[in-house]
């Protein structure tokens, strides 16, 4: 199996505060990857600093053997909602299109053909009918679906989704974590920020605990465990002792 | 009103205005879309005002004012965004900090050279007053915003509407970022003469607004823009010529006469659409 992700002694920092501290993993392709961990743990940090979005004091990311620079149109990255303008002029089917912008290079607009996948798109993630529909008009579920399809336009190696169940409705989250399943079984590499531990172990089949240092990593049976989930939450839950951590 | 159309035929000085304002009416309508859109409407009036010590050091040197203002103008937005990413300054008063430094300077540089007719002409505008060079230095450079805003109109899309998924995919925000202010500051030039420095803003942004208030397309929303701001340019040119008033306030309070309209009358935004919503869902709870 092919490596995806590799992350070297990552250190990264906000105004002099820790938010990684020597974080090392290796995920290989064809995983469905949640990182968990408590509030402030650096989950979204982590997945910001494996794009490059936020600058690292120290370390190394590679992706698929290269660095993140050559990689970029084969990496698709769906944001948190509350990152969007929402009332920004911008249809369903447009915000779509966007995903084919990457492989589109500088100057060059998009064609018929890639109209046309922007629907199918859509289409794959079940709202295709509310095509004309600002966004804004959308439910919170239905928004995450558009920004899903925008992802899956782009045709990528990978994907990022930073806390993509987050006031979202159960039957487009349904949605979301088929088509996500379904791109792990074909080969994808698929890598969650997910907060809501209640889910972990059906969604995902590897997991990242962090709490600003690797607390574990690898498949879902070795690190969904009480103790081991304890050693990130425990500083959140100081009453209680690994082992009464609720699962 | 034919008043109007018969010295436009006649005089030279009233078709130079017209074909000043109309341009300016257009370049700031659709540069004005991605003002508003980015939340960069206090960065317009900013950068607005901070051409002012470059027009005055152009004058004393005695080259286009275009080179000075373009200068200054780019340094201040350069100042602004090095101060709020060097410190914990917020990047509404870092613009603050810098862009009334700018205008201050500008005013006492003006002071000195001792001609104060020129600094009345800058800050309010006199669109009937243009000479054929400012008419060209206008065109060109309104020629040259839209063809880069045509060029790169993929790149503006998605860096306002999704900057993150701008940058994961490579594209340098920041570049576009002072791209966008080098043409703010272009189109700043361009109105000076007709708007003037102060009034520039609302040129900016209030016909943007308005067609903001009636599309869900940007496409859309930049040729309404840019219709709504050739349509207060010629109200306003009227307003100034048959009442002897300034240009500037003239064009301006017709765009905000238009932006009034939208905003009672809109079909979707508007406050008559919204009383109407309000009322039937009442009705239907009512039932």
């Amino acid at each position: 199996m092919k490596t995806a992700i590799s992350v070297k002694d990552l250190f990264v920092s906000y105004h002099g505060s820790e938010a990684l501290n020597n974080v090392s993993f290796t995920v290989n392709e064809g995983n469905l990857v949640g990182i968990i961990g408590p509030n402030g743990a650096g989950k979204s940090t982590l997945l910001k600093s494996l794009l490059n979005l936020i600058s690292i004091d120290k370390g190394e990311v590679q992706i698929l053997g290269k660095s993140i620079k050559e990689m970029r149109t084969k990496v698709a990255y769906v944001p948190q909602r509350s990152n969007i303008d929402w009332d920004f002029p911008i249809t369903v089917i447009d915000t779509v299109l966007l995903g084919t912008y990457p492989n589109l290079g500088i100057f060059k607009r998009p064609k018929k053909s890639d109209k046309a996948w922007a629907l199918e798109c859509l289409e794959k993630v079940g709202i295709a009918e509310f095509r004309h529909r600002q966004i804004g008009e959308l439910s919170g579920g239905q928004q995450q679906r558009v920004f899903l399809a925008r992802a899956l336009a782009q045709k990528p190696d990978m994907y990022f989704l930073d806390e993509p169940f987050v006031g979202v409705d159960v039957t487009s989250e349904e949605t979301i974590i088929t088509i996500l399943k379904e791109l792990r079984d074909i080969g994808k590499t698929v890598v969650v920020v997910h907060h809501d531990l209640s889910k972990a172990s059906d969604y995902f089949n590897e997991l990242i605990l962090l709490n600003k240092e690797l607390i574990e990593y690898g498949a879902v049976e070795k690190v969904f465990t009480p103790e081991v989930l304890g050693k990130a939450y425990s500083n959140h839950f100081p009453s209680m002792t690994a082992v009464e951590v609720k699962i | 009103m034919m008043n109007f159309i018969d010295a436009l035929m006649q005089y030279g000085f009233l078709q130079k205005a017209l074909i000043t304002s109309i341009m300016v009416g257009i370049i700031c309508g659709v540069i004005g879309c991605f003002i508003i859109l980015r939340g960069m409407a206090l960065m317009g009036d900013a950068i607005s005002h901070a051409v002012l010590p470059g027009v005055a050091i152009s004058y004393m040197l005695g080259i286009n004012f275009f080179f000075g203002a373009v200068l200054t103008g780019v340094l201040t937005a350069l100042g602004i965004g090095f101060i709020s990413q060097n410190s914990r300054i917020k990047n509404d008063v870092s613009i603050g900090i810098m862009f009334t430094a700018a205008f201050a300077s500008g005013i006492i540089l003006i002071t000195l050279m001792k001609s104060s007719t020129d600094l009345y002409h800058i800050l309010f505008g006199n669109v009937l007053a243009v000479r054929p060079s400012e008419m060209w230095t206008t065109l060109f450079i309104g020629i040259f915003v839209l063809v880069s805003i045509y060029v790169f109109y993929k790149e503006l899309l998605v860096s306002s509407f999704d900057s993150t998924m701008a940058a994961a995919y490579g594209l340098p925000t920041r570049v576009i970022h002072y791209f966008l202010m080098t043409l703010l500051t272009l189109v700043t030039v361009a109105s000076l003469q007709t708007v003037g420095i102060i009034l520039v803003v609302a040129m900016l942004i209030t016909p943007a607004s308005t067609a903001y208030l009636l599309t869900n397309r940007l496409w859309v929303m930049l040729y309404l823009s840019a219709g709504i701001g050739v349509l207060s340019s010629i109200i306003g040119l009227y307003l100034s010529f048959t009442y002897n008033l300034a240009s500037g306030a003239t064009i301006v309070l017709a765009a905000t006469a238009l932006f009034i309209v939208a905003f009672i009358f809109s079909p979707k935004q508007g406050l008559i659409w919204r009383w109407i919503r309000k009322f039937r869902k009442r009705e239907s709870y009512a039932r």
